[in-house]
């Protein structure tokens, strides 16, 4: 049996009058799990909710067996927004201190989570002048607790292709320890490196399984053109 | 609340604040260049002007400058995300803003002391009260100007925004204070007003410790001022929300 690390129950959020989220369930077991869709589709709302920033009409969220947001899951969720958030001005080495000192845990974490990022020959930089590296070391904070559920806002937005490969393969080794990782993306050729899909658009789920099962359900080469044919066949249904 | 994690935040702004040279410059030369100008346009004028306004002065320093520079760092924190993700960590409130206040007070006392020693060693104010008190008047001073800063960085959305909060809510103060017109010789709803705004009192007690060796009242006008600090910290901390809309 797959116990589910996160279980969201007919989640309502309303953002300045406009149903952001009208009702969705989901859960999340263990491993990689891509969560795709078009800018505005209420990706970062969904995220924000299971880490208890954002704030619900309705429904409920569980993390870890706790309602999302509660005090004991603070150190246990990982979070990196979308805007990069990390202090410009400081050394890659300073922001991962102090972010390791706030959640209590060992200097050691630091070395471990720079060299995940690939950053470690420029822990000594400041990160506003390292070009690529702002994402990188706001991943790098994520990485620094013993985080059982990380929740990555389109963390490899705007960075080469070795980088992702190599992020990608991190996410799966960290999700090989038992942990889940719920990795958001725009970009629909990201969606294969994962092991579960979610296709999300306006706010609901518009599609849920392996990227191998949804080729094959929809019949189409690749996610992309999943996508382009569900949503197609929606607005035909309608 | 976390000494940990307090002392983290103040670390954290401290080496911000030093990485950044101009600024740290700029905090530590203006108010001593500020009141050597000050000092130079009354010497021929008469000199006693010096011993009136001085003081006014080196209360507005800290007061002013730790406002503006905390608007401006707390609305980037704010807007960068960095304080989203923080409040998704083990970080209390009280953690975020008293390292803030320990950081900036810590800044101010290094200020006054310069701005203090330039005025009291090099340009000849006579001081009556103990010197050191002059310290912990500006000390006060700033963590008032950092709470309120905290505060309005709150409603403000822009950088620009957050520094039109200085003409709005210090320049008020900085006429009614009772430096340009006594407080007791102002009309009385100007009075009245005065006798609310929390830069009177730390004007009132630098001015005090400048006019005479009885500390008292200028303890009162210090505790006024701590009064008017904690309550804006208080506001600044509903004002941090784990869940935003």
């Amino acid at each position: 049996m797959v116990t589910n690390l996160v279980q969201a129950r007919d989640l309502v959020v309303v953002r300045g009058g406009h149903e952001v989220l009208p009702g969705i369930s989901l859960d999340v077991a263990a491993g990689v799990t891509g969560l795709l869709g078009p800018s505005g589709c209420g990706k970062t709302t969904l995220m924000r909710c299971l880490v208890g920033a954002q704030r619900v009409r309705s429904g409920t969220v569980e993390v870890l067996g706790e309602p999302a947001g509660s005090r004991h899951l603070r150190t246990r969720v990982g979070y990196v927004t979308q805007s990069a958030s990390v202090y410009d001005d400081l050394t890659v080495a300073e922001n991962l201190a102090f972010f390791a000192r706030v959640l209590g845990v060992d200097d050691g974490r630091v070395d471990e989570a720079v060299a995940a990022v690939g950053l470690h020959e420029h822990r000594s930089r400041v990160v506003g002048r390292l070009s690529g590296g702002r994402s990188r070391v706001s991943l790098a904070v994520a990485l620094l607790g013993t985080a059982e559920l990380l929740v990555l806002d389109e963390p490899t937005v705007g960075l080469d292709p070795v980088l992702r490969r190599d992020l990608w393969e991190l996410f799966h080794r960290i999700a090989a320890t038992g942990a889940a990782v719920l990795v958001s993306s725009h970009v629909m050729d990201e969606a294969e490196r994962s092991d579960r899909l979610l296709l999300m658009r306006e706010g609901r789920i518009i599609a849920d399984g392996s990227p191998q099962q949804i080729r094959e359900s929809t019949g189409a080469p690749d996610v992309e053109q999943a996508f382009l044919r569900l949503v197609e066949g929606e607005e035909g249904a309608r | 609340m976390n000494p940990r994690v307090t002392l983290a935040v103040a670390g954290r702004v401290l080496r911000q604040v030093r990485r950044d040279h101009r600024t740290l410059a700029m905090l530590l030369v203006v108010p001593c260049a500020l009141i050597s100008v000050l000092w130079w346009m009354f010497e021929d004028l008469d000199p006693t002007l010096f011993d009136r306004f001085g003081p006014g002065l080196l209360a507005m320093f800290p007061f002013i400058v730790m406002f503006l520079v905390t608007s401006v760092t707390t609305l980037r924190e704010r807007s960068s995300g960095t304080l989203e993700r923080l409040l998704t960590m083990p970080l209390g409130k009280l953690d975020f803003l008293l390292g803030y206040a320990f950081a900036f007070g810590l800044l101010a006392a290094v200020q006054s002391a310069l701005a203090v020693a330039v005025s009291v060693g090099l340009l000849g104010l006579d001081v009556q009260g103990p010197v050191w008190l002059l310290g912990v008047v500006a000390v006060a001073d700033a963590v008032l100007g950092t709470a309120l800063g905290l505060l309005v960085s709150a409603f403000a959305t822009t950088e620009f925004q957050a520094v039109q909060f200085m003409p709005a809510l210090v320049l008020p103060q900085v006429l009614l204070c009772g430096l340009f017109v006594p407080r007791e010789a102002m009309p009385q709803v100007l009075e009245a007003i005065s006798d609310v705004l929390p830069l009177s009192y730390a004007v009132d007690a630098m001015q005090g410790l400048v006019a005479s060796t009885a500390t008292g009242e200028v303890w009162g006008d210090v505790a006024v001022v701590a009064c008017f600090a904690l309550a804006a910290l208080a506001l600044g901390a509903a004002t941090l929300r784990r869940r935003t809309p």
